[in-house]
């Protein structure tokens, strides 16, 4: 049993959201739930259907595998598997995965007493996804405006997607993403080197106290926001990330469908400037 | 099923601002006494000051002034010296670096020279402030992890001097500007055949959502179990307790590992540390070691070899390659290799799969 020393109290019945106690039990360290065989469902047939996708495609190089969705033609409509079909069916069994995690985390948070912050926030990162796979395509009218699942071939999508908008740096929440990722990777730096630096201090000090902590950037930057602010501050920038990341993609094509540069004409013409 | 999540503080306390610990006060001084703020008292610490400033926090703060002075004058020189203009065009206005012609010579101050000068004191300003992240630190007998974090984002800082310094050019330098930046991040993809292509790119844009899913892994779990105090980490990591034993359990019954209440901000460190560290590596090899990044992944077989749309004489190609790069390598792949017919889907791969050698 691959139980941490302080585990077995923990694993007590109850706090599931469906199934009762049927699924109610740990395979290894993993919990497993309701949820978390609807997981593996999703997880094994989507994994299988990739590599079948690399078995009929032109290469098992892994950098060059691309499961591509269908042509425009094909609409929002089935496509045939070895075109686009085989996409389709492997965005259902993602999304079915990605939902099935986001439950399985909620029943775990239920059981050990803590609160939905994990659930939600992993909510966010699946919106992002859904967005780009689903609610883009079905605005625009046709599967193929998904993302190519590959490695390199994704890139080219993105790169290909934004020179179709002339630049797509002057998109304004493209902006407000960049500025939260760059933010949240620079908060994050600042949080876990305040941690390490107070635990592991200057050689033969003490290890300081959360007193250092807050005294250190207050020094350093006037102000301190504390252990519980930096934690709510860090969800916040870290999720808008994600969700500006959504809004940016969602409004090139249905909502903005020339040159994201042109966009800024309105600020240059604002009636104020006369 | 509504819970109070702690999302924001429900009560606040006041009490004459903290001071601080004590520290030695000989090169310079805490200033102001501190205040309270209610609206950041709802999400953190209430109080707001005092700073310590010292030798290198001022001449850090001067030097920035310095900069940001020369990089205003140049905008406001730029519009006529009209406010209104100034604010209208703001986004668009922009201080370049030299042009091609001056190479690695000094220009003069209307091209390039003021731009050379405010990324020097701008640069001065940066690393005054890198001795305040250590010193304060030091002060208090902490350790400097943060300094080396900062570091890292100085060292990717740097790469945009020394990559154009291996290039043999100023031009190649970043401009001072808000849309100018950005345009020459697109333009410096386009020459060096896209960045998509390059590893530390990827690596770096790898770490850089690895960070916002750790943070937001991580700021999740401890709000999670702020009820129990999880947010005393300290406490926590010396003395473990409920909030930390849910925490680990909540990921190693989610996917089968966790980390620990202190591990967990050193995979924060690193990942943060190594999204700029990786990135500027990324900037250091373009240009200086791989001239164009798609035929570079062409030639690895790290991309598939796409249909050449623009057929290319040699003199054409030569000329698209710059004018700062050695000679073409034989036996590399070059735009002007034609390539199969694409593949009847339009998003899938063409169907070489091993990049033919082309000659150049």
């Amino acid at each position: 049993m691959a139980m941490l020393d302080f585990e077995k109290k923990y694993r007590v019945r109850g706090g599931t959201l469906i199934g009762g106690d049927l699924f109610d039990f740990w395979f290894g360290p993993f919990y497993v739930g309701f949820f978390g065989v609807t997981t593996i469902f999703f997880t094994a047939l989507g994994t299988l259907l990739i590599i079948y996708g690399a078995a009929i495609g032109p290469t098992w190089n892994i950098w060059q595998i691309n499961i591509a969705p269908p042509d425009l033609s094909y609409g929002l409509g089935l496509a045939p598997m070895a075109a686009g079909g085989l996409w389709q069916i492997i965005t259902f069994c993602a999304t079915g995965a990605f939902l099935s995690w986001a439950f399985r985390q909620a029943e775990i948070s239920r059981k050990l007493g803590m609160g939905m912050h994990i659930p939600w926030a992993y909510g966010v990162a699946v919106l992002a996804y859904v967005t780009l796979v689903i609610i883009r395509p079905v605005l625009l009218g046709a599967w193929g405006h998904g993302f190519p699942y590959g490695i390199f071939s994704h890139l080219d999508w993105v790169s290909n997607v934004g020179y179709q908008y002339l630049h797509f740096h002057y998109n304004p929440a493209h902006m407000i993403a960049i500025t939260f990722f760059f933010t949240t990777c620079l908060a994050l730096a600042m949080h876990g080197s305040l941690i390490l630096s107070v635990t592991n201090p200057k050689t033969g000090e003490p290890t300081k106290t959360s007193e250092h902590e807050n005294v250190f950037f207050r020094d350093f930057l006037g102000y301190s926001i504390g252990a519980i602010g930096i934690h709510r501050l860090g969800l916040f920038l870290a999720l808008n990330a994600g969700i500006w990341s959504a809004i940016c993609i969602v409004i090139s094509g249905p909502f903005w469908t020339k040159g994201w540069p042109e966009w800024w004409g309105w600020w240059l013409n604002l009636p104020i400037w006369r | 099923m509504l819970e109070y999540q702690n999302l924001f503080s429900r009560v606040q306390i006041r009490h004459a601002p903290d001071q601080g610990l004590p520290i030695d006060e000989t090169f310079g001084q805490r200033y102001g006494t501190g205040t309270f703020s209610y609206w950041l008292g709802k999400i953190g610490d209430a109080q707001l000051g005092p700073i310590y400033l010292g030798f290198w926090g001022i001449t850090s703060i001067f030097f920035g002034f310095v900069a940001i002075e020369i990089i205003g004058l140049n905008f406001f020189v730029q519009v006529d010296w009209s406010p209104v203009e100034f604010v209208r065009q703001l986004p668009w206005l922009t201080l370049e670096p030299p042009p091609p012609e001056y190479g690695l010579s000094f220009p003069p101050m209307a091209q390039g020279g003021w731009y050379l000068m405010a990324g020097f004191f701008l640069t001065i300003s940066i690393l005054l402030w890198w001795v305040r992240t250590y010193t304060r630190a030091r002060a208090l007998g902490m350790g400097t992890h943060l300094a080396w974090a900062f570091g890292s984002a100085i060292f990717l800082y740097l790469t945009f001097f020394f990559q154009p310094l291996l290039v043999g050019s100023w031009s190649e330098m970043v401009p001072f500007g808000i849309f100018a930046h950005l345009d020459w991040t697109a333009a410096f993809s386009m020459r060096y055949g896209n960045l998509y292509y390059n590893p530390f790119h990827a690596l770096s844009i790898a770490f850089l959502y690895g960070s916002a899913l750790l943070f937001a892994m991580h700021a999740a779990t401890i709000l999670a179990v702020s009820r129990l105090g999880g947010e005393r980490e300290i406490e926590q990591i010396t003395d473990r307790g409920t909030a930390a034993e849910r925490s680990q359990l909540f990921w190693r019954w989610t996917m089968g590992f966790n980390a620990t209440m202190e591990s967990i901000h050193r995979w924060a460190w690193w990942f943060a540390v190594l999204t700029t560290f990786t990135g500027g590596i990324g900037i250091l090899l373009t240009g200086t070691v791989v001239d164009n990044w798609y035929l570079w992944a062409v030639k690895h077989g790290v991309a598939p070899q796409y249909e050449a749309l623009n057929k290319l004489t040699p003199e054409q190609l030569e000329k698209l390659r710059g004018q700062y790069m050695g000679t073409l390598q034989g036996g590399y792949p070059t735009y002007t290799v034609p390539a199969p017919a694409p593949a009847p889907d339009a998003m899938a791969p063409s169907t070489s799969t091993a990049p033919a050698g082309g000659t150049p």
